[in-house]
């Protein structure tokens, strides 16, 4: 479903991705795990096409993607919750939704999902906790109909019920609508729990990999500690 | 009475005019952070459109109304155009925009000359805009009412198209966070083109009651384009309320000044008082309240 091939990328001169490969087959879902600043974010970024490659390629469906917009990759299916529970903090709940979709069975459908936003429709987000957020952050994101979400720390500085609730969300969504999942966590027992295989990054390069569940803690405290 | 009421009504007016100007920039400028010094000259290729729909419809009466839609067209084009061969290459590097733009609004107003001559054209008020009403002693002019319901129009329609339509929620979603909107699909670059459509034709519409005021000229926005940029940050980068309280104070403001003192003092006056509002206040008569990471 997504590929990345032997990507290089970084900021400027300062490269942060050093020959990566990662796949997430089609219904998969695969879990990036490292500490900070170990490329996490920008991997998903170069996902995205927030950040350019300089050397390799991103992979979608079998198409090469590298050289389109994050706009263009939406349209293909790809959608993103980036990091930090961001919105559009000036417009209520309902109009960051209504960015993508007018539909209003789309929007309930998502309402479905998070019904906690749904009495907090005419709120500004910038007035939502973070937690509130980040349903809408999700449930925004579902909008766009991806075959491939890709999650970016979704349980950071988020309250452990809502937590909960995203983690209960993504297995959904997973087993429930054949998405595709690649997501990065810092919390190593959620992140197994929720995919079938993982990644550990560090410093820009894959240091090891396996098979997901709660039995490979061990392996990726492990490499983790390397 | 007559020492109020004169300078408070045509400062007014003046304040429309700089609202029309401003709307484009709150857009441009205040929520993209692009510095257009050439906005000025889309007032001027307003009036000048005014100026052409006449000759083309000799009644007055007809030619003011298309006037409107042509003038926001024939500046919005040349918005778009400016966009897309100059802008679009400059987004990030802010003072290059600015020396860039300048230059263009030279050359805009030398293709005007070219074109109409030096001397600048009159523009014939249609009749039913021939008349005055009065105010405590003032003889109101009904075309600097009509100045100021024309930006009240500007306004309404903007302040419409921002909240309610699909293209709205586009530009405030772009101009809040680029890189998420882009991520949920938004084609931010095709945003930002129709922003600076929509922003210059703004001030095309104000060349239009501009021209009924003052004429045609080719440097006729040039005087306004300073104030403009000031009405922004006063009344607040992308704040629509705040645009509309600064752009009346700063017309009612040089208004009295020019009335009371002369029109060079004016303009330093009312600019020390912007600079002195800005000391106490640098972030504007309105801010957005949020809560916390966003």
């Amino acid at each position: 479903m997504l590929e990345l091939r032997g990507v290089t990328a970084g900021y400027g001169r300062a490269m942060v991705l050093h020959d990566v490969d990662v796949s997430v087959p089609a219904g998969g879902a695969v879990s990036i795990m490292g500490h900070n600043g170990a490329g996490k974010s920008t991997l998903l970024r170069v996902a995205t096409g927030l950040i350019a490659v300089r050397s390799g390629q991103v992979l979608l469906d079998g198409e090469d993607v590298t050289g389109l917009r994050p706009s263009a990759r939406v349209r293909r299916g790809l959608g993103y919750v980036p990091q930090g529970q961001q919105s559009f903090p000036q417009m209520t709940t309902l109009e960051n939704l209504q960015l993508v979709s007018t539909v209003q069975s789309e929007i309930d459908e998502v309402l479905d999902t998070f019904p906690a936003l749904t009495t907090l429709l005419p709120r500004r987000a910038g007035l939502l906790s973070g937690g509130q957020r980040q349903q809408l952050a999700i449930a925004r994101t579902l909008l766009t109909k991806p075959r491939m979400l890709i999650l970016d720390e979704p349980t950071e500085g988020i309250q452990p019920n809502v937590v909960a609730e995203i983690e209960r969300v993504i297995a959904d969504l997973a087993s429930r609508s054949g998405m595709s999942l690649l997501l990065v966590e810092q919390h190593v027992g959620f992140a197994l729990r929720s995919t079938d295989s993982y990644y550990v990054l560090q410093s820009g390069r894959i240091t090891g990999l396996g098979d997901g569940g709660e039995a490979a803690l061990d392996s990726v405290r492990e490499a983790m500690a390397v | 009475m007559d020492a109020f009421t004169t300078p408070l009504l045509t400062g007014t007016a003046t304040g429309a005019i700089l609202l029309l100007a401003a709307l484009g920039l709150t857009l441009t400028f205040g929520q993209m952070g692009v510095i257009n010094m050439a906005h000025g000259e889309f007032l001027m290729a307003g009036a000048y459109a005014t100026y052409l729909t006449q000759q083309v419809v000799t009644n007055t009466d007809v030619s003011i109304v298309i006037a409107v839609p042509v003038a926001f067209l024939v500046a919005g084009g040349l918005g778009l155009l400016l966009e897309f061969f100059v802008i679009s290459r400059m987004y990030h590097r802010p003072l290059d925009t600015l020396l860039v733009t300048v230059g263009v609004g030279l050359v805009l107003q030398q293709l005007a000359r070219d074109l109409f001559g030096a001397q600048g054209d009159p523009v014939v008020a249609p009749g039913w805009l021939d008349h005055q009403i009065d105010v405590f002693g003032y003889n109101w002019p009904f075309r600097q009412i009509f100045t100021i319901l024309l930006a009240l129009a500007g306004l309404a329609a903007l302040a419409a198209l921002l909240k309610y339509s699909s293209f709205g929620r586009q530009i405030r979603a772009t101009v809040q966070n680029r890189d998420l909107a882009e991520t949920l699909g938004v084609t931010t670059r095709r945003v930002d083109r129709m922003t600076f459509f929509v922003g210059s034709g703004l001030a095309g519409v104000g060349g239009v009651a501009l021209a009924l005021i003052s004429g045609t000229n080719p440097t006729l926005g040039t005087g306004y384009i300073i104030p403009a940029f000031l009405v922004v940050v006063a009344g607040g980068l992308g704040n629509l309320t705040g645009t509309v309280l600064a752009a009346w104070t700063v017309g009612v403001v040089t208004a009295f000044c020019t009335d009371w003192i002369n029109g060079s003092m004016a303009q330093v006056i009312t600019f020390a008082l912007v600079v002195v509002f800005l000391q106490v206040r640098p972030q504007g008569l309105f801010t957005v309240r949020t809560r916390g990471l966003v």
